[in-house]
């Protein structure tokens, strides 16, 4: 299989503070990822750098073969990466179709037909459809923010916690989704904090401690292994 | 016990959050209706001082729906906006008369806009009467557009974008705004001196409205440019992808730059609108009171208490601001009741912003934030 | 030393040069050299005094005034009408006259001093107390509205200043304001003794400011101006800290107007705007470096400095086109200055030192090795 995004030995950071010191991770083709780790692993941080929202210092970002490294989020957006933040990923004074719209802004045709398709994936929001983001409750929110993302069909889909703050309930519905977007032929990156969650949905996993590369393997494998398990997941 | 206690607390914050709302609701109701109750009364009572109030409230429109838009949009309380609108009209007057002050007196330029055939020659009003200008005047404005358009780019790049690189706060770019204000003033008064000029000189044409209300005919056109710009700057905002764009970055330009905007050209499109705004807007103020560079920054404070008191961001907000806080200020120094000296009209502007800041920071079309 | 610490070195020498040569080429006379400078000395000391003020609300506490005018002109004329004797004459109508009343110890020539002293305590008790019921509502705002706020406060006691004529007589102005201890000497010799009050007083409050700043409270502001919410999680009443420290900065204000008035002998609301009353003043803090109270006095220094040789510019003969613009020209570089300023040096010319407390400045000192682990470039709030 190839791999869509290939990360290779990122070094990242703000100001003076790094925060990956040499990261290195690949996602294949419509495949799911996880990456775990304890608090200030650097696994958000991760994904910012991959888009091009922290300067990449070391290492080299790839998406489907073409280097990334460092490029306009703008552009990233337009080689088929999307991007969805753990909070505030709505904007609330727009609507929600309005919100799809800034999804592929990028774009200028066909606008009407990737409306559609989106709406058939989230048929919750469809009926708000003119109505403010900002009335939209916790999870319609994260829902609006994944259909945001897939606007442009993305080969690639970066998610920052997903499940994070939303009921179990909730949680589960989302993950549903993603496992959707998924079969849909999206690979998919995906950070968490609920390990255990992360690992039973995805295929391969990574863990990152201390801004580096601990662990990686089959996602499934990784839950039976006991050193994974003492350390992340509480077990 | 605990699942019980976190139901009570949550549904005590839910009636909180309510009757705040219904709060909320209620102090705009009862702004609404001040505003209607007072209008009709000066309508009715100071009919001479509200029609002086339209023609100010005007003028502020136009003011405050560029304000708005940069304030609203890039989030800058825009220190510079009164001085800005006084220096594009002074490039209008350059471009129709030529004229800038030379060692002492005016030097002229060999050619000038009113050298068109027929530019000063006054355009007709199709109700009845004409205006004191002529089309020479209309392409004195698209070069103050231009002007006006090309200085804020220029702005923007030498001076805010290193700022916003740099991740300077609000207060940073407020004095940023006052050395600018402070600059174009002072090139105001290098190039065109401290007398006030006028566009075209002379007694200007006036129009018989209903009511046996007398006005000069230009207010007629500026009334309807204010109109016309707010309506649409309105459909920029809510009907265009730039607009829309505009506005996603003012919710969050973290969020926008991630879904995939450039949110530096937005920022670009940003400045050169509210740049042509400003220069319209200048060109009228001239047009209806006269060029002088200390009128720029006078306008401020009714400016910021129109853009404010519409809610920011608002264009209709802008507009109504705008007539509100002109109509007020004029009807609060002619009426009788209460004496107060003409030497405070703008000091009703501040008056009205400093309740609308206390009653209602988002003004009457605002977004909560 | 790196190229970038010779700008202020070269920026106060080379305003200390022209301010002494121009001058001197100018009359050729020492006497009228000296008494150039003691009056611009004069002057830098009263504005060192109002940026000082600036420099406690924005530098360290980090409040948006944009109306210093305010507290400038109400103490200026707060210090005015308490030393003033009573409004005789219909034309010159004000409140206050309490000079005469105020010698209170004859056998120590009280009526050289005493007013004088109560007029400055007058203003700094105004401003404080304007100060503090401005901050009630305002405090409380956004920061930019808060600078909008501050305008219109400004503007609104200008007018007033203005408009209620029986207030401080209107556009008339207020004029043969007594100096204080103007006895001591000849009339020609008085800018000599102005100059030393208000050096001295420049001094005191210097000290005091400096004192506070470094003490727990001037942590506290100073923490209050770098993250109110955390500053607030740890106890304190971050409104009240807000409170205080604007209220201090305009009590200095007072003090600078209260010297203004004594040192111009008259004065009307026509000298105070926007420009002159709070832009100027801005201007010297962000040039001299906000949060550094030295740096302060030396924004007032090279600030008007500048100014004053604009004016000395036109003794010499420039042509026609340059001399009647000169004070255009001398604006718009002042606007330039502060947006250069904000580019190239935003910490000013003397950036704020980095400090916790007195008590780490002594220890510090005691272990050399780690003196200079403080950071001056630290990135700010």
């Amino acid at each position: 299989m190839t791999a869509v995004l290939r990360v290779q030995d990122v070094v990242a950071g703000y100001g003076e503070v790094e925060i990956l010191h040499g990261v290195s991770i690949a996602v294949s083709e419509a495949e799911i990822v996880a990456v775990i780790g304890p608090n200030g692993a650097g696994k958000s941080t991760l994904l910012k750098a991959i888009f091009g929202l922290v300067s990449v210092r070391g290492g080299r970002v790839e998406l489907v073969g073409r280097d990334v490294t460092n490029i306009a989020p703008d552009r990233i957006v337009q080689s088929g990466m999307s991007y969805v933040p753990q909070t505030e990923n709505v904007f609330p004074s727009l609507t929600i179709n309005e919100n799809l719209e800034m999804g592929a802004y990028v774009r200028r045709d066909g606008l009407r037909d990737r409306l559609e398709r989106v709406y058939d994936l989230f048929p919750d929001i469809a009926p708000r459809r003119a109505e403010r983001a900002g009335r939209l409750s916790g999870g319609q929110r994260q829902m609006l923010a994944l259909a945001r993302a897939l606007m442009l069909d993305p080969k690639v889909l970066l998610l920052d916690e997903p499940s994070a703050s939303l009921s179990p309930k909730m949680v589960d519905s989302i993950f549903e989704k993603i496992g959707d977007i998924n079969r849909g032929g999206t690979a998919i990156l995906l950070v968490e904090q609920n390990a255990k969650e992360a690992l039973s949905f995805a295929s391969r996993a990574y863990v990152l401690a201390m801004g580096e590369n601990r662990f990686e393997g089959e996602a499934k494998e990784m839950l039976d292994n006991e050193e994974v398990g003492k350390l992340y997941l509480g077990a | 016990m605990s699942v019980f206690a976190g139901r009570l607390t949550d549904a005590l914050a839910t009636a909180q959050d309510r009757f705040r709302g219904v709060g909320d609701q209620l102090i705009l109701a009862a702004l609404w209706l001040f505003f209607l109750v007072f209008g009709t009364w000066a309508i009715l009572t100071e009919t001479d001082a509200f029609a002086v109030g339209v023609v100010t409230g005007s003028i502020l429109a136009l003011g405050a729906i560029g304000l708005t838009l940069i304030y609203g949009i890039l989030k800058f309380a825009h220190f510079a906006h009164g001085d800005s609108m006084m220096l594009a009209a002074y490039v209008a007057f350059f471009a129709l008369t030529g004229k800038v002050v030379g060692e002492r007196t005016d030097v002229e330029l060999p050619w000038s806009l009113n050298d068109l055939p027929g530019a000063t020659s006054s355009i007709p009003w199709p109700g009845e009467g004409e205006f004191s200008f002529g089309y020479g005047l209309l392409l004195a404005l698209l070069v103050a557009v231009v002007a006006a358009v090309a200085l804020f780019i220029l702005l923007d790049r030498l001076v805010y974008r290193p700022l916003r690189r740099r991740g300077s706060g609000i207060v940073i770019f407020a004095i940023a705004f006052l050395g600018i204000a402070l600059a174009m003033r002072s090139l105001m008064l290098m190039l065109w001196g401290a007398s006030p000029r006028l566009y075209v000189p002379g007694i200007r044409p006036t129009t018989d409205l209903p009511f046996d209300v007398r006005i000069v005919t230009d207010q007629i056109f500026i009334f309807f440019a204010a109109l016309v710009l707010a309506a649409l700057l309105y459909l920029l905002l809510f009907r265009t992808k730039l607009g829309k764009a505009m506005r996603a970055m003012s919710d969050n330009p973290d969020l926008a730059l991630v879904a995939g905007i450039n949110t530096e050209q937005v920022v670009t499109w940003t400045w050169a609108i509210g740049g042509a705004l400003v220069a319209a807007a200048g060109v009228m103020l001239a047009l209806q009171a006269q060029l002088k560079p200390e009128l720029g920054f006078v306008l401020l404070l009714p400016l910021f208490a129109a853009t404010i008191l519409g809610g920011i961001g608002s264009p209709q907000g802008a507009f109504l601001g705008g007539m509100i806080v002109g109509i007020t200020q004029e009807v609060a120094v002619a009426q009788d009741l209460l004496d107060i000296s003409p030497g405070y009209k703008f000091s009703v502007a501040f008056v009205i912003l400093i309740l609308i800041l206390l009653l209602r920071p988002r003004g009457l079309f605002g977004v909560k934030t | 030393m790196k190229p970038d610490r010779l700008i202020t070195p070269l920026a106060f020498a080379a305003v200390t040069a022209a301010i002494i040569i121009m001058p001197a080429e100018r009359s050729r006379d020492f006497d009228s050299v000296i008494s150039f400078l003691v009056t611009f000395g004069t002057s830098v000391a009263i504005f060192s005094l109002l940026v000082l003020g600036l420099n406690v609300q924005w530098g360290y506490t980090g409040i948006f005034n944009f109306g210093v005018m305010a507290f400038f002109l109400v103490g200026a004329f707060t210090a005015a009408i308490i030393t003033k004797g009573p409004a005789e004459t219909e034309f010159v109508q004000y409140v206050g006259g309490f000079g005469e009343d105020l010698n209170l110890i004859p056998f120590l020539d009280s009526d050289q001093w005493l007013p004088f002293l109560v007029g400055i305590l007058g203003a700094a008790v105004f401003c404080g107390v304007l100060a503090f019921l401005v901050s009630i509502p305002a405090l409380r705002l956004r920061e930019d509205y808060l600078a909008i706020v501050t305008i219109g406060i400004a503007e609104l006691l200008r007018r007033v200043a203005i408009e209620e004529s029986g207030l401080v007589n209107g556009t008339r102005g207020l004029p043969g304001i007594p100096r204080p201890l103007g006895d001591l000497v000849a009339p020609g010799d008085y800018k000599f003794v102005i100059f030393g009050i208000a050096v001295v007083i420049l001094i005191l409050v210097f000290i005091a400011v400096e004192r506070g700043i470094r003490s727990p409270w001037g942590r506290v502001l100073r923490a209050v101006r770098e993250d109110e919410m955390t500053t607030a999680a740890s106890g304190k009443n971050v409104f009240a800290f807000k409170a205080q420290g604007f209220v201090l900065g305009a009590v200095v204000m007072g003090i600078g107007g209260a010297i203004f008035s004594y040192q111009r002998g008259a004065i009307s609301p026509e000298n105070f705007n926007h420009f002159f009353g709070t832009f100027i003043f801005w201007a010297m803090l962000i040039v001299g470096g906000s949060g550094n109270n030295k740096g302060a006095i030396l924004g007032a220094y090279v600030v008007w400095g500048f100014w004053r040789i604009t004016i000395l510019l036109q003794a010499y003969d420039l042509p026609v086109f340059l001399e009647t613009r000169i004070f255009f020209i001398r604006d718009f570089a002042i606007g330039a200055l502060i947006v250069g300023f904000l580019l190239l040096r935003p910490k000013g010319l003397l950036p704020e030192v980095r400090r916790v407390s007195i008590w780490v400045d002594r220890l510090r000192r005691s272990m050399p090795a780690e003196a200079e682990s403080a950071d001056p470039h630290a990135p700010a709030g």
